[in-house]
């Protein structure tokens, strides 16, 4: 239990939000547990970022979405645990009876005006009202000018700024849409092509009230990283080459690049110039899924080899210096984890999706 | 999604097929020219030019229903004769033992070494016929050529669009269980144990670096398992050792081949993209045309997991297997009567009269497959 902590160093410049510190003081113990599961519709697809939070404070509820196949499994939770309402979404495009596809990513995209949810799929791109009621809007992938050779199809969903909504497409470009506060009048704004293989997964950060240099990354199958600046027209900041092996997971988080691998490495990188701050042998098989809880720094990793890991990050702009220590691991025995989210900023608790399992597991610190 | 998972998974399903049948026909004491005879037509046809170029084509995977069609033509392109409930089961079997390989495989692009090994293995199942090893080498030349420039991303999307496929399906194998790769709820194990991949490192370092790129601090951390480093890499080649065990011939170290069914299997609703999927079937049930098959002076009925008495006690809807065949092929196997056995059609000579007055010769194959799927 001791060798949890071994490689964790608090001093007074790496202050850690309450809850963390009081765990420091008790007797050296386990750091989450698990905690009663949320039974979906469906299993979970094996795809990468296969879940979605999205934490409603003023409802006291949260959202969790799972892809299954052609299918979107969405849940509404109350918090005190009472309470749970299930939708299915289908991916469709509208007014066309019997088209289904299957869909590769959904994801929430909160915006300071509104929360939408967007799915992504081989036909094309849809838009949600955040529960999931009307779909306020669609647009069809061209699939006349992609080789025939190749599949085609979205992935890699993020909200950018006040009103953006970048999405990834298979044959490498990032689709940016531009949301008004309400109504159905999402347009096209700009297409970026820098990327030349499929688009894995898309992030960013500072959204609304922040300025900051870079505020979205995107990654591909190549492991290739592209760093923007969001505006009218996006700006290339930096791109990052990849090793030829797939980043299938991205975040990003004061000015730090987050990237997950089919190599089972987390690697973590300066977004603007491109240094490697620091490499982790973090997973024995392919990641399928990061994410940060932006208060706390606290990382979450997921991957094929069925464990869940909780680590701790510390950016140190003076020094320009990073430092990640190791806190917590998780088993879901006998399954292939593809979805791993924090369910609130302070990375308090966690939840977690795997393949063939038709639950959602949740667990919270102690 | 990925539009070029056919090949591999006819490659993959129609090897576990060729595993059992090859097993069964030893197990009945099948003389050995009748099962030379099954293997090399089966072999022959699943590795012949127009079946394969007719995979190579990228399009979406089939459905089960589809797939499950065509591995039937696919068995009976030999002499041997498979009733509905025998064939249900060598689905599950097959599909259970593929969805059990492409689970543990690795890294993605162990698929193909999965598939070499199932090449492998049914060429030494035809090897006294050179006619029939030339085609398995052309075909394998083949795969070699169009799948060894695919990226790990594309290995892991054409992956994922089988585990999809897969999905939900639980069936229990009592060989899996035995073996305990399989767990009593239908699970397969994933130990957090051994060797780790190839190209991959043992999980437990964090190194951080400065801005010249020096490693300045590494630290390890518990990682859960006990993982080894990994072994050589299996040979991508035409000929070698495939190193992984994955796709290898499980049933010949004495594993019986019964199966024990305890859940119900529901292959999800009709699709409703049926029509286009069936021209798809047409084009490549054509080009298992006729003359690709035997003309038979006899066939043989084979019994695979069952006694006679229970077999026909499914056909005849009196036993719980019945209810769990899902497809009803019934009328499949009245319409393979026409090119079989004089002993069968003796028995079925009523089915075949009604068939030949069923044909419209003008009809293109998509109706005619439609028209049966429609009675099923």
């Amino acid at each position: 239990m001791v060798m949890i902590f071994s490689s964790l160093r608090l001093t007074a410049d790496h202050p850690l939000p309450f809850q963390q510190t009081a765990v420091f003081e008790r007797e050296l113990c386990k750091m989450y547990h698990k905690e009663k599961s949320i039974q979906i519709k469906n299993s979970a697809s094996a795809l990468y970022n296969n879940l979605s939070v999205l934490r409603i404070a003023p409802r006291r509820l949260t959202y969790f979405t799972v892809v299954h196949a052609n299918v979107v499994n969405m849940v509404s939770a109350s918090w005190d645990g009472l309470n749970y309402s299930h939708r299915q979404l289908q991916s469709k495009e509208p007014n066309v009876a019997t088209s289904t596809s299957l869909i590769m990513q959904v994801a929430f995209c909160v915006l300071p005006s509104r929360d939408l949810l967007v799915v992504t799929s081989q036909k094309g791109i849809q838009i949600y009202e955040s529960d999931g009621s009307i779909m306020v809007y669609w647009h069809a992938l061209d699939t006349s000018d992609a080789p025939t050779a190749q599949a085609v199809f979205a992935r890699g969903i993020s909200a950018v700024w006040d009103n953006y909504i970048c999405v990834g497409v298979s044959s490498g470009a990032i689709l940016v849409f531009d949301v008004p506060s309400k109504g159905s009048n999402i347009t096209l704004s700009e297409v970026l092509e820098e990327h030349k293989e499929p688009i894995t997964d898309i992030a960013s950060e500072c959204s609304g009230s922040q300025e900051c240099i870079a505020d979205l990354v995107s990654a591909d199958d190549g492991g290739n990283l592209c760093v923007w600046k969001s505006g009218k027209e996006f700006q290339l900041l930096n791109k990052i080459p990849g090793f030829d092996m797939s980043c299938s997971s991205v975040k990003l988080w004061k000015g730090i690049v987050v990237a997950g691998y089919g190599t089972g490495q987390i690697h973590l990188f300066e977004a603007v110039t491109g240094i490697l701050h620091a490499e982790v042998n973090a997973h024995a098989r392919w990641i399928y899924s990061l994410d940060i809880a932006p208060f706390s720094g606290l990382l979450l990793s997921a991957a094929e080899d069925s464990l869940v890991r909780v680590w701790h990050l510390t950016v140190t702009p003076e020094t320009n210096s990073v430092e990640v220590a190791h806190l917590h691991n998780e088993c879901v025995t006998d399954t292939q984890i593809c979805g791993a989210k924090f369910c609130d900023g302070d990375g308090y608790a966690f939840a977690v999706t795997g393949y063939d399992l038709s639950e959602i597991i949740r667990y919270t610190q102690l | 999604m990925s539009v070029k998972t056919l090949p591999l998974v006819f490659i993959n399903l129609g090897g576990e097929m060729l595993y059992i049948l090859d097993q069964r026909l030893r197990a009945t004491s099948t003389s050995e020219d009748n099962s030379e005879k099954v293997m090399n037509d089966i072999v022959g046809t699943l590795f012949s030019k127009t079946f394969m170029d007719e995979l190579l084509k990228p399009q979406q995977l089939y459905s089960h229903r589809t797939l499950k069609t065509v591995l039937t033509r696919l068995a009976h392109a030999s002499i041997m004769r498979l009733n509905p409930a025998s064939m249900d089961r060598l689905y599950e079997l097959t599909i259970m033992a593929f969805k059990y390989q492409v689970f543990r495989c690795p890294r993605p692009k162990d698929l193909l070494l999965i598939s070499y090994s199932h090449i492998d293995t049914i060429r030494e199942l035809v090897k006294d016929t050179s006619v029939v090893v030339n085609q398995v080498d052309e075909t394998h030349r083949k795969i070699i050529e169009v799948y060894s420039s695919l990226s790990e991303g594309e290995f892991q999307l054409l992956r994922q669009t089988l585990l999809i496929f897969f999905q939900d399906m639980h069936v229990r194998v009592s060989l899996f269980l035995k073996n305990q790769i399989q767990n009593p709820d239908g699970r397969f194990a994933l130990p957090t144990s051994g060797p780790v991949p190839h190209g991959i490192v043992v999980p437990g370092l964090i190194r951080v670096f400065d801005s010249k790129g020096r490693e300045v601090r590494r630290s390890e951390f518990p990682a859960g398992g006990s993982y080894s480093s990994p072994v050589r890499e299996g040979s991508f080649e035409l000929h070698g050792d495939r190193v992984i065990s994955l796709g290898m011939n499980m049933y010949v170290l004495g594993g019986t081949v019964h199966s024990m069914f305890s859940l119900q299997q529901t292959y999800g609703t009709p699709n409703p993209l049926a029509k286009e999927e069936l021209n798809l079937l047409a084009c490549l049930i054509g080009s298992l045309k006729a003359e690709n098959m035997p003309r038979a002076e006899y066939g043989f009925r084979i019994n695979l997991f069952t006694t006679d008495q229970e077999e026909e006690e499914e056909a005849d809807g009196t036993s719980d297997g019945a209810e769990e065949s899902m497809f009803g092929v019934i009328n499949i196997q009245a319409m393979q009567d026409e090119q079989s056995a004089a002993e069968l059609a003796r028995i079925t000579g009523q089915f075949a009269e009604e068939e030949e007055q069923h044909e419209n010769p003008s009809g293109n194959k998509g109706d005619d497959l439609l028209a049966m799927m429609d009675d099923l």
